[in-house]
């Protein structure tokens, strides 16, 4: 049997001597989009944040295989070099870099190609447009006076120019107008295929009326109390975290 | 992923900037400093008397003024080991291959030769004590326009010279600005006529071979009105157990309309003092911009002035410093408002890495009557790690009221998200750190040519390699 593209396994972490997650378990193939959902404080952001490597997170149990690998040792550059990827929900500034210096790099560094000035500015701008941006974009600072929706385009854009195997993406939704939404949406859904794992991690429902995922999980206290399909999330949506939260503690 | 041979800036340094020659210069006085060694450098440039009195009334204003106790640490210095005058060649060639061969491997090294021909118009190569070198656009000079070592100009126009020499920046000036009147050899003289614009710059290019030398280059523009002019410096040194001395004076003089910009890479070994004084007069609506790049020496002390005499006189400062192991960059601007209306900008970033120490040192001072003056000043520091440090000394003197006048200064580090953001991305720690640098650089270096941007960045990026984090 050929090896999951991505697996959690009992995955415990800590931030400053205090558990988030206890205990985490979750498998993505290739071609799947898994909806995570949970409360705030239900640990999703250490989970995203874990999985790439983010140091302030203590790691005390657990493994995570990329295509069978234990990528947990791994500083986070060699785990983007591998094919993972996580969309920031709170993208970060760096001034006085420009998106397209900052994008050239990035694909070098990740994918350790190198293209011709022109072939990339063609590629660049062929994403930008498939995310309907304007050009104009590629010369700002990344992040530096970005508007909510803006940020959240930028990451996506940056999903779309490192074309990685297994993507996670912390709250693409967060904070955004209905039409910053469906444009974000609109371009996830024209990225995922059938070689792209995806973990979509989301406090709202609303987001998923655009993307349609495989699987939707519920975190709840550091641990997935509940895994299903759309259905899951329309009762969600209906019923509140009020009823997850009723049902951890029954 | 394939990792950067490169491991420290020093052994960068070495290969590329660090070699040096051992052949022996055509003549190299006694070490030390005396009435006796002026005179003999003044009569081996053959000069007017007037010049080789000035000589020894400045050489009695050094020795007579304190060192400054602020600042760098200058205790290592040692004035009586240093060789005052080192003269590779008897000659001054208008054409490399006229250059003698070993002087010419060094500036070819260096990329001087082929700079020339690619993107300057004209090209002066100062080589320890003399300018060997000097060459300018043959249309620039059918417009007037004058390109030449200081030397050759105190005596092809001695009119000109003594109109100006010494004017902006007095022999009394300051303990080195003295020491460079009395010892002043090489440097560049450039004269814009009136309403002629030079679009591509004029470059020169400093190079210390000799150990232990003090080199002492004078600098002497003139900007007439409506001209512009952009004039960029650069220096490299080899590495020498025994430390050597730059203590240049630059003068730039700027009619009405006119427009100058003047921009250095410093990049000494970092066994160079360096103590320059550089200033500019500006009058009626004229432009000055001092774009100043410090990434060498071990001790720099260098803040750039412009006193902006008339209405309307703009004067601007980009500065950057990196402080790496073992440096001190104490670095800033002067902008003095004299006359009503007049503005002035200062931006300063600097860097400090492996113990380094950078300061921003500055004065703005409104003087009475400079009503309507408008002056900012912004520093920005970046400090790599806890062994380095950062200081910002903003001196103000407004003496008017009716001015604005602000001041802004942040100090940073690298944030733990900034990294892991781009980390996540593939870049290495160094990658990423090296990025967030050029970033905050970003202000500066989009302000000079691309060729030297794209050198600067380079610079910083063997800075950087090695030991982050």
């Amino acid at each position: 049997m050929p090896k999951s593209l991505f697996v959690i396994e009992d995955l415990h972490v800590s931030v400053e001597g205090k558990e988030i997650l206890k205990g985490v378990n979750l498998t993505v193939e290739r071609g799947e989009v898994h909806a995570l959902m949970g409360p705030n404080g239900s640990g999703k952001s250490t989970l995203a944040h874990t999985l790439l490597g983010d140091p302030r997170f203590q790691l005390t149990q657990g493994r995570v295989l990329l295509k069978g690998e234990d990528v947990l040792s791994l500083p986070p550059d060699e785990r983007a070099r591998r094919g993972m990827f996580l969309a920031f929900q709170y993208p970060v500034e760096i001034p006085g870099v420009k998106v397209r210096h900052f994008l050239r790099m990035a694909v070098k560094a990740s994918k350790g190609e190198e293209p011709s000035v022109t072939e990339f500015r063609k590629r660049l701008f062929e994403k930008m447009a498939l995310l309907e941006m304007n050009r104009s974009f590629s010369e700002r600072y990344v992040n530096e006076g970005f508007s909510g929706g803006e940020k959240k385009r930028n990451e996506i854009l940056q999903l779309a120019m490192l074309e990685p195997e297994m993507a996670v993406l912390d709250e693409a939704d967060s904070g955004l107008d209905i039409d910053a939404l469906r444009a974000v949406a609109n371009g996830i859904n024209k990225l995922t295929g059938p070689t792209m794992g995806m973990l979509l991690i989301t406090h709202y429902q609303r987001i998923l009326n655009y993307i349609d995922p495989h699987f939707v999980h519920v975190l709840f206290d550091g641990r997935i109390v509940r895994s299903g399909g759309m259905e899951l999330a329309q009762e969600l949506e209906a019923k509140g975290y009020e009823w997850i939260a009723g049902e951890a503690v029954a | 992923m394939a990792k950067k041979a490169v491991e420290a800036p020093q052994a960068d340094y070495a290969q590329k900037y660090g070699f040096r020659d051992s052949e022996k210069p055509l003549f190299r006085g006694r070490p030390g400093l005396s009435p006796e060694v002026v005179k003999e450098i003044s009569w081996m440039k053959e000069e007017p008397a007037w010049m080789r009195d000035l000589r020894l009334r400045a050489l009695e204003v050094f020795r007579k003024k304190p060192m400054p106790t602020w600042g760098g640490d200058l205790s290592g210095i040692n004035f009586d080991e240093i060789y005052y005058y080192v003269k590779p060649t008897d000659r001054q060639a208008r054409n490399w291959d006229n250059v003698p061969q070993y002087i010419k491997r060094t500036f070819d090294k260096l990329g001087i030769p082929q700079a020339e021909r690619e993107f300057l118009a004209g090209v002066g190569a100062q080589y320890d004590s003399e300018v060997v070198y000097h060459n300018l656009r043959e249309e620039l000079a059918k417009q007037g326009v004058l390109f030449l070592d200081t030397d050759s100009a105190l005596r092809e126009h001695p009119e000109l010279f003594q109109e100006y020499f010494g004017t902006v920046v007095p022999l009394a000036d300051n303990k080195f600005a003295a020491l460079n009147s009395a010892v002043w050899s090489g440097g560049s003289f450039i004269y814009i006529p009136e309403g002629v614009r030079v679009d591509v710059p004029l470059q020169a290019y400093f190079r210390i071979n000799a150990e232990k030398l003090g080199q002492f280059e004078r600098t002497l523009i003139i900007a007439e009105r409506g001209s512009y002019l952009h004039y960029v410096e650069g220096c490299t040194a080899p590495i020498y157990s025994a430390d050597s001395l730059h203590a240049a004076v630059v003068e730039v003089i700027i009619k009405p309309g006119a427009r100058v910009r003047y921009t250095t890479i410093q990049n000494w070994s970092t066994n160079v003092y360096n103590l320059v004084t550089k200033r500019a007069v500006a009058y009626q609506d004229s432009i000055v911009e001092w774009v100043d790049g410090n990434l060498g020496s071990k001790v720099n002390m260098k803040y750039p002035a412009v006193f902006l005499m008339e209405p309307g006189a703009h004067g601007e400062m980009l500065s950057l410093a990196f402080a790496g192991k073992g440096q001190h960059q104490d670095a800033g601007a002067k902008m003095v408002h004299v006359a009503p209306h007049t503005s002035s900008v200062v931006v300063s970033k600097s860097i400090s890495k492996d113990g380094g120490r950078s300061s921003y040192r500055g004065l703005v001072k409104a003087y009475p009557g400079s009503v309507g003056a408008k002056a900012s000043v912004r520093c920005d520091a970046l400090v790599l790690d806890d062994d380095s440090r950062s200081d910002t000394y903003p001196y103000m003197e407004i003496e008017e009221e009716q001015v604005s006048i602000s001041h802004e200064a942040t100090v940073s580090k690298i944030a733990a998200e900034q990294l892991f953001y781009l980390m996540s991305r593939g870049l290495s720690e160094t990658e990423a750190a090296t990025l967030i640098v050029s970033g905050f650089i970003e202000p500066v270096v989009k302000e000079l040519p691309m060729e030297y941007a794209v050198e600067l960045n380079r610079l910083i990026q063997f800075q950087m390699e090695g030991a982050v984090g």
